[in-house]
């Protein structure tokens, strides 16, 4: 059902992922985003998979439950993996009418499967051990600079975080209105592709009208707490950077530098 | 031969995973023909569940539904056709509404059902005469009616259907007692003229009491009672037990009854209690 999705789903707990400072955690995924895209051969790949693996272990989320993250981007990769294939030049391995597949082909293929897996795995490690609430008041505390070139930082954070407080009710909002149009007799899974469009008005002109309802709703329960923005808030939670934050950074540090080495040192894939 | 039945029917969600939750366990009821059942218990003891089970909308994880004598999931192709027999109609049903008239909100079932516009017509026409929507209401956005409105035309929208089944899930939450008794009345009196038999889900033992003549009590999951109004209304103790509360007039005179008065324990709105303390003053000869 559409209530499996993962986005923003935490999974609490005490490792020492969990109790990382969010902005610490926000910055290293940074960091590993651009040693992912630094690696250029599989050696560099293979330890940033280690180092993915590593703090996996550490944070204690079940490997099950994170590879689950995936699933909905199988169609992304599995298509960017065929693109490649197909359109990378190298020494023939099969030619079919149009259609000719490489050795280099192949490897490309591989190589941007992995880099996309990774990559969503590891944001997917920053989500599952960050509570939301968490994860937009270090992206706040991070962005905070920006305030001075009249960007509202605040605003933003707090749209994020409402927004992503409102995904599982969105999507428990999406399960009761198609139960409630399947019921009327809707028909959701047969017909062409301008017929299951069509078929999606009954559920999404609901969800809009429930939303924005909502949205007037939080508005008018936000104002009457006073609420003003960010000028003057103060938070019950303070960030503090802490030991294993130092780890951490140390760590990320070290890998990014043996990704850095095997790049140089190896020759690359692509 | 009963309308629908359920054997056995137990339901499971992430079944086979550690998070498997068992929503209904081996439930087994049958309702006869015309009958309109009361279906009460408290949240989370099945009810919801129990209720789009009988419509195909959740699949058992063992044990059958037969509506006339028939596996419903012996075609899975054909569970349109069983919506259309069994029409559930959820709780706050006015956030399904959404096309551009009332009238065409209602014909979205019938529509579905592939009938022609002529039918659909006199569908839309009769469903909301008994949910009495005013003709003129039903060329407005059905965003533009008001709370108790909307929720007539959402439940009109189901009984367009004209199924042999009418189900409804708290149709009276959230209303004031006015709107309750309205939508409580136009339910009756659909049930009495179409001779659909109805289920009604509701917290409210006394709307039960007031317009069902059976009543299914579910606790965590299981189907404990099914009989009549009077059969499970004298089994209060029990009812206490999983925490249901009786309507509080049946209280006061299952309370005279035991301080010895000779009353009936047969009442359940207050209108027979006045009417039974009255019959009672006659018999001691007092002056009423």
């Amino acid at each position: 059902m559409i209530r499996d999705m993962t986005i923003g789903q935490y999974f609490p707990g005490k490792s020492a992922l969990h109790r990382m400072d969010p902005r610490a955690k926000l910055v290293l995924l940074v960091v590993y985003i651009v040693m992912i895209f630094l690696a250029s051969n599989f050696w560099g790949l293979g330890l940033s998979a280690v180092f993915l693996l590593g703090t996996t272990m550490l944070s204690k989320v079940p490997v099950k439950t994170l590879l689950k993250s995936i699933r909905p981007l199988i169609v992304v990769i599995v298509f960017t993996a065929l693109i490649n294939i197909f359109y990378v030049d190298g020494n023939t391995l099969v030619q079919w009418g149009i259609f000719r597949i490489t050795d280099k082909g192949i490897y490309t293929a591989v190589f941007m499967a992995v880099r996309i897996i990774l990559l969503v795995l590891g944001g997917s490690v920053l989500t599952y051990t960050t509570s939301p609430t968490d994860l937009t008041d270090g992206l706040e505390r991070l962005l905070s600079p920006l305030g001075k070139i009249r960007i509202p930082v605040h605003e933003l954070a707090m749209m994020m975080s409402i927004a992503l407080r409102f995904i599982p009710t969105l999507l428990e909002e999406t399960d009761k209105i198609m139960a409630a149009q399947k019921a009327r007799g809707a028909d959701m899974e047969s017909g062409g592709l301008m017929q299951r469009v069509k078929a999606l008005i009954p559920i999404l002109i609901p969800l809009f009208v429930s939303a924005i309802r909502r949205a007037y709703d939080l508005a008018i329960a936000m104002e009457c707490r006073c609420y003003r923005g960010g000028k003057g808030r103060t938070r019950m939670k303070q960030l503090h950077l802490g030991g294993v934050d130092a780890w951490g950074i140390l760590a990320t540090s070290l890998c990014l530098g043996g990704v850095i080495a095997l790049k140089v040192l190896l020759p690359s894939t692509l | 031969m009963p309308i629908i039945e359920t054997k056995d029917l137990t339901l499971q969600y992430s079944a086979g995973t550690p998070f498997a939750k068992t929503a209904l366990s081996h439930v087994s009821i049958s309702i006869e023909e015309g009958e309109f059942v009361g279906v009460i218990g408290h949240t989370g003891s099945g009810k919801s569940s129990l209720m789009q089970l009988l419509n195909g909308l959740l699949k058992p994880t063992s044990g059958q539904v037969l509506l006339e004598g028939k596996d419903i999931w012996e075609s899975p192709k054909e569970i349109r056709k069983v919506r259309f027999a069994v029409g559930l109609c959820f709780q706050y049903p006015e956030y399904q509404l959404f096309e551009e008239t009332v009238a065409k909100d209602i014909a979205f079932g019938p529509k579905n059902m592939g009938l022609d516009e002529k039918q659909i017509a006199a569908r839309v026409r009769d469903a909301a005469h008994f949910v009495s929507l005013k003709p003129e209401l039903l060329e407005k956005s059905p965003f533009d009616l008001s709370g108790g409105e909307k929720r007539r035309a959402a439940i009109a929208g189901v009984m367009a259907m004209d199924p042999r089944v009418l189900i409804l899930d708290e149709p009276t939450a959230g209303l004031d007692p006015k709107g309750r008794d309205v939508i409580l009345e136009q339910i009756r009196d659909y049930q009495q003229a179409r001779g659909t038999t109805v289920l009604l889900v509701s917290h409210s033992m006394e709307d039960v009491a007031r317009v069902c003549s059976k009543v299914l009590v579910m606790n965590e999951g299981k189907n404990i009672l099914y009989g009549t109004v009077d059969e499970v209304f004298s089994r209060a103790e029990e009812l206490a037990q999983i925490g249901l509360a009786i309507p509080q007039v049946t209280r006061v005179f299952l309370g005279l009854k035991s301080r010895g008065f000779d009353v009936s324990t047969h009442v359940y709105t207050a209108r027979q209690g006045r009417d039974e303390i009255l019959r009672l003053l006659k018999e001691k000869g007092g002056k009423p």
